[in-house]
């Protein structure tokens, strides 16, 4: 544990390296919370936009992508800028608190010195700050992924988040995994929430009537302000459509176009889009939908330093896993933005105090669990992450836990964006396992598939994420594949993207009529049976006592 | 490596998916033809059908594709000299190209039919109206029918 002084120091040291670039509070002399809050207020208007936390309550280490790759129109375009791109792009120095927290470069290195980013308790002193500070003019917004995929999140079916979130007070939500709670708990928990959950894009599948509340009106600092809600539109898809079997959902690029025109004429001087889209979909449909002002993004978890300007419209994309707060400072006068500054605050857990209410709470739930999540497993060998295009470490080890536990020659596992990461040498706990893999769908199954049926699996979701057109692209990143390799060509069309596909056990090709045995989890099939995923890869863990991925570098990219 | 595969997994490769020969793992066109063409030439009387004013309401990706939600409109006054007569919907995926075949007059007021279509793949949707005059007008929507998953 790094003592504060020396964090001081470690951020002064690296300070130095600061270009003009990203952020002001990186060129300043050292990490404080007055510097990482300072910001120069513009305007009538205060947007805070969080998203994707993912039920994590406290500081976490979270590795952003090594790999993300844009196909189409979004091809070098921000978000798909990873690393070294992505910090020249910005004129962020490597080494510095700012490369640490939006890159995966050096990850390891600067995390001992940097410490963990998030924490509500953090977030909520950001939030009391700003609203301290401008008072009225002040909104806060969630765009979803809030109420699952940790421990306390999974035993109280997103309840602890619910009350910690209710402290925080936003004025409106969207949401996606929320649906996985199953359409009756959902509709009870929105029922006492005390503010908005909006989707203009949900619909009943008997009447197609509105299945939520579509638009909230809000007037701060003396600007009427219409919050449109957009769910996640393939959540029936990428998550199991048994949850929620009366709901449809899709883009609705039609009706989300009524709701503007309708708020418009209800005086509305600023328009923003709640968008749980992703960022391809909501900067294709910024480019198509008119009159929106602001679009906060989510789904993708990508963390921009700028806004990005489509047409008339900003977009804000604010990470996931609490790293963040963003703060949008709008000049709106007769019905058009003519100014504005953005901030993306990270919330580095060292620096920033938490908040006292915030923090009680979180203790509350957290208390009588905690003896049991910081139980050791064993010791991770390399760094464990999940989040890019194609397998993380992370996710290797829970395919190397699917392979042996459930005696498989292949694994599937699912490209989720979520779960912590752990460092070389540091203990795995319970809880990192949990934070990977909690889900309301976690049985392991075990079946045959042929290796026909295995390439058309994998050419399937490979177009949910390599499409051009982002409307067709449907999930998360790309499926893990365990107990195999094979090459990808991300600029080829479906059915033409995967090849060379071995089986590692034996070193040759897979034969497209021959059975194999497959092992995987988070099917979105009803009744799928097996035991819940964490026991397995904590029994896993626990037997090999120092854990690295046994076979990596499993999918060469080639092309694209 | 040995192949083993049938005859009709044999035609599937040739028909559709040369650049997999190292592998020979059969796909599946993700679009591919049937007897749509046929279809639209009849309806047409072998017109080719200007692009434009028809709409197709589908989803992107189907949900289900068992029960896919459709709406097609025709912009049309719908008054004694100018109207639609007549929609067809055909897919180009589907063993059999037909969904169904929409029939309008002036007294319908609008050129607007909704029903939920069956899709086997993913595959293009085409609407073909005629109008009064003779002329044809058509739309084409792409669907998308996935294994699912993976939800991000």
């Amino acid at each position: 544990m790094l003592s504060r002084r020396d964090f001081l120091q470690v951020a002064a040291a690296t300070t130095a390296l600061i270009p003009a670039g990203w952020s002001q509070a990186f060129a300043q002399q050292r990490l404080t919370q007055s510097e990482l809050l300072a910001f120069s207020p513009v305007g009538n208007v205060t947007l805070l936009h969080i998203a994707d936390i993912h039920g994590q309550l406290v500081p976490l280490l979270f590795r952003e992508p090594s790999i993300n790759l844009g196909v189409g129109e979004s091809k070098g375009l921000v978000p798909h800028l990873t690393g070294r791109t992505l910090l020249d792009h910005y004129k962020i120095a490597p080494g510095s608190a700012a490369a640490y927290a939006l890159t995966s470069e050096d990850f390891t290195s600067l995390a001992k010195s940097y410490g963990k980013l998030g924490g509500l308790d953090r977030i909520a002193t950001i939030v009391k700050t700003v609203r301290a500070e401008r008072g009225d003019r002040v909104l806060l917004l969630d765009g979803g992924d809030t109420w699952t995929n940790s421990y306390t999140a999974m035993l109280t079916k997103g309840q602890d988040m619910i009350d910690c979130m209710a402290l925080l007070k936003p004025d409106a939500m969207t949401g996606h995994w929320e649906f996985t709670l199953g359409a009756e708990r959902v509709k009870e928990i929105v029922d006492k929430l005390g503010f908005k959950f909006l989707a203009q894009n949900i619909r009943d599948t008997e009447w197609n009537e509105p299945a939520f509340e579509a638009t909230a009106m809000f007037e701060r600092g003396g600007v009427k302000i219409a919050v449109i809600g957009q769910a996640f539109p393939y959540t029936p898809i990428a998550n199991p459509r048994w949850m929620m079997p009366n709901w449809s959902f899709g883009i609705r690029e039609d009706e989300l176009r009524a709701n503007i025109e309708k708020a418009r004429r209800g005086g509305a001087g600023l328009v923003v889009l709640l968008s749980h889209n992703g960022f391809d979909v909501d900067r294709k449909l910024a480019a198509r939908v008119s009159g929106i002002d602001v679009i906060l993004t989510s789904h993708t978890h990508d963390a921009l330093p700028e806004a990005v300007k489509v047409g008339k419209t900003l977009l804000i994309a604010s990470g996931c896993h609490g790293k963040f707060v963003s703060r949008l400072d709008l000049d709106v006068r007769d019905g058009a933005i003519k100014g504005y500054r953005y901030k993306l605050i990270p919330v580095f857990s060292d620096a920033i105090a938490p908040d006292a209410e915030m923090a009680k709470q979180i203790g509350k739930i957290r208390e009588p669990h905690e003896k049991m999540l910081r139980e050791p497993l064993g010791t991770a060998d390399t760094l464990l992450y999940r989040r890019g295009n194609f397998n993380g470490t992370l996710d290797d080890v829970i395919g190397d836990a699917l392979l042996s536990e459930r005696d498989a020659e292949i694994s599937l596992s699912p490209g989720f964006r979520w779960g912590t990461s752990i460092l070389p040498g540091q203990t795995i706990t319970r809880e990192d396992i949990y934070n990977a893999t909690a889900i309301s769908y976690p049985a392991v199954y075990r079946m045959t598939m042929t290796g026909a049926r295995i390439k058309e699996i994998l050419e399937d979701v490979a177009d949910n994420l390599f499409n051009p057109d982002p409307y067709y692209q449907q999930g998360g990143d790309m499926v893990r594949a365990g107990g195999i390799s094979y090459s990808i060509d991300v600029g080829q069309k479906i059915g033409t993207r995967i090849s060379d596909l071995t089986l590692l056990r034996t070193g040759k090709p897979l034969e497209s009529a021959r059975d194999y045995t497959v092992a995987g989890w988070a099917s979105v099939n009803e009744g799928t049976q097996g035991p819940p995923v964490w026991d397995v890869v904590m029994s896993h863990i626990a037997k090999k006592k120092v854990v690295s991925p046994k076979d990596g570098g499993r999918v060469r990219v080639v092309g694209g | 490596m040995k192949l083993s595969i049938n005859r009709r997994q044999m035609l599937t490769i040739g028909a559709g998916a040369a650049a997999l020969g190292m592998l020979g793992l059969p796909v599946t066109p993700a679009y591919a033809k049937n007897d749509s063409d046929e279809a639209i030439a009849k309806f047409t009387g072998g017109k080719a059908p200007t692009a434009g004013r028809v709409k197709l309401d589908l989803p992107e990706i189907a949900e289900n594709g068992n029960t896919v939600p459709m709406t097609v409109s025709v912009e049309s006054p719908m008054t004694e000299q100018s109207h639609v007569t007549d929609v067809l919907v055909v897919t180009d995926g589907n063993p059999r190209a037909g969904v169904a075949t929409f029939h309008f007059s002036p007294a319908s007021g609008v050129a607007e039919a909704n029903t939920r279509i069956r899709l086997a793949t993913s595959q293009n949707i085409i609407a073909i109206a005629k109008m009064n005059d003779g002329s044809f007008y058509s739309a084409t929507k792409a669907v998308k029918v996935t294994i699912g998953g993976c939800g991000g």
